[in-house]
């Protein structure tokens, strides 16, 4: 279980604002620590008691230590290293879900994740019933999905499927659904975590095309991937996350080279 | 949709009106979040959403046969204990699913970020829906049971209100508590039951002995359930000394669970 450490908001001064408008996320001396209680404690009353004995105790662990990274408009930027590195940690402060420890994220505009696909799917509900539901999810209303649905519909390739309930799905129809309300309209910002392998390949194609058209359009996108090869096919820049810090960042070639030699 | 938000972890806004500004922008998701707990409830069951109506009907029949001995001189008893049966099952209802939703699938506010109250004020508009929809057994209690329905039901969405405000706060602050202590979950059943049997749901207020009404006056639930059912079972409007108690509970259970709310929501993430 782990116990959070949240920082509180700080002062800004106006100078230390105006950042690159190019930068679509901006991290700035980025820790995380995760607090970790050394045992177990679940129950008010064994809360309450060891509290008395000034018992409990905390272990603190840092998923990230002073990570400053820089993606800009247009360009996808790969993450690697080993499980446990702290690349979802990474994810997951840029998705706006985890509040840092200590520095400074911005993120510029509007961020889609692909972190699961179809998190949030209701498997009572039939697929249309769940585009709306997730599109609210992700920040859009009604009639914005309204807009949208005939296309989701397509890209999916699910035909009569949109009307049966979710739990009827195979996993890869779940997966394709998913990838098709996230991807529904242009992000900004596009976070994407070990998901292109949804579906057979003829798909597969299609969702990496659809990444790189929201590419040329200026989207900044965030990959994490465990395979060298899509990183080294996909990504203009990466880095390389150890124990929380970074290792090495610049070309795919060279921060690849550097994680194989001295890491993974 | 906002143009091109910035998201900047070291804005200096209060949690507590951030949360409020977000929970706005998400306004299209907290409806499409009523609707979710609408349309799943009774999805696979024959009747469907007729069981909103049909489940206090049930209850209300089962409650007048048991105590009829007892309090079987109250004047429509049926319509007491229904009219009051509603109010209870709001804040019964709304609070524990508020609660529920956010320790079982919280997991969701660890993949993508949506307002972290989006749970607690969808639960309680869920609990609207389905008061709203108890409405209909009720008129037909009222009629069966000689109650006349008087001008005075419009005082209910006042009364609506209060009782939604005091149950999104005290859903919040259980919420708090239970991402951190998993026990209040099942604790709070058993509060439940108690703070029921506290409350005049289904005897009358005048069995109470004298010496122990003050325990009444210490029930918040008390002055809000009150404030229901004087509109429609007494049928006529509360007085301002029957009033500013329960707005003043009410609206003070929000802030308080507001503020206590947010001022942890943030760590939510690294918890539920």
């Amino acid at each position: 279980m782990n116990l959070p450490t949240v920082s509180k908001p700080f002062k800004i001064t106006v100078e230390e604002s105006v950042t690159n408008p190019e930068e679509a996320i901006h991290l700035e001396a980025i820790s995380v620590r995760y607090r970790v209680p050394s045992e177990r404690v679940r129950t008010f009353k064994e809360y309450f008691i060891r509290r008395l004995k000034g018992e409990v105790h905390m272990r603190t662990f840092w998923a990230l230590q002073d990570v400053a990274l820089n993606v800009y408009r247009g360009e996808v930027f790969g993450l690697v290293g080993v499980n446990g590195a702290g690349k979802s940690t990474l994810l997951k402060v840029v998705a706006r879900v985890l509040r840092p420890t200590k520095g400074r994220v911005i993120v510029r505009g509007r961020v889609a994740p692909l972190l699961e696909l179809g998190a949030g799917f209701h498997p009572e509900l039939t697929g249309e019933e769940n585009i709306f539901l997730n599109g609210a999810l992700l920040g859009f209303s009604h009639r914005e999905m309204q807009e949208k649905i005939d296309q989701i519909v397509e890209f999916s390739e699910l035909g009569q499927f949109i009307n049966a309930p979710i739990r009827t799905y195979s996993s890869g129809m779940y997966a394709r659904l998913g990838f098709s309300v996230a991807t529904a309209s242009q992000p900004d910002v596009l976070i994407v975590d070990e998901v292109l392998s949804v579906g057979d390949e003829a798909f597969q194609k299609k969702c990496a095309a659809r990444i790189d058209a929201f590419r040329l359009r200026g989207a900044a996108i965030l990959l994490v991937s465990h395979s060298m090869d899509t990183i080294e096919a996909m990504c203009q820049r990466a880095a390389w996350l150890d124990h929380g810090t970074l290792k090495a960042i610049g070309k795919p070639v060279e921060v690849i080279r550097a994680y194989r030699e001295r890491g993974g | 949709m906002q143009p091109a938000p910035i998201y900047d972890s070291a804005q200096l806004i209060p949690h507590a009106l951030q949360e409020l500004k977000e929970a706005f922008n998400y306004r299209h998701l907290l409806f499409q979040l009523v609707r979710r707990d609408i349309l799943t409830r009774y999805r696979r069951s024959f009747l469907g959403v007729a069981w909103t109506m049909l489940s206090p009907l049930g209850i209300m029949l089962v409650l007048s046969f048991v105590f009829s001995n007892l309090f079987g001189q109250t004047r429509a008893y049926p319509a007491y204990i229904l009219s009051g049966l509603m109010a209870w099952n709001f804040f019964a209802q709304s609070t524990t699913s508020a609660m529920n939703s956010l320790v079982w699938g919280g997991g969701l506010l660890q993949r993508i970020y949506i307002p972290r109250a989006s749970f607690g004020i969808s639960a309680v508009g869920s609990g609207m829906v389905n008061l709203v929809l108890s409405f209909v057994p009720l008129v037909i209690v009222l009629a069966l049971t000689g109650v006349p329905i008087r001008i005075t039901v419009a005082f209910l969405p006042v009364s609506l209100l209060l009782l939604a405000c005091f149950s999104l706060g005290l859903g919040l602050m259980i919420s708090t508590l239970a991402v951190y202590f998993p026990d209040v979950v099942e604790m709070y059943q058993i509060i439940l039951t108690a703070w029921m049997y506290l409350t005049p749901i289904i005897y009358p207020e005048n069995i109470i002995p004298a010496k122990y009404q003050f325990v009444l006056h210490l029930n918040p639930l008390y002055y809000l359930v009150k404030l229901w059912r004087l509109p429609l079972y007494d049928g006529r409007w509360p007085t301002w000394g029957e009033f500013w108690p329960a707005a003043l509970i009410a609206f003070g259970m929000l802030l308080v669970g507001w503020l206590i709310f947010t001022s942890k929501s943030d760590e939510f993430a690294y918890r539920v």
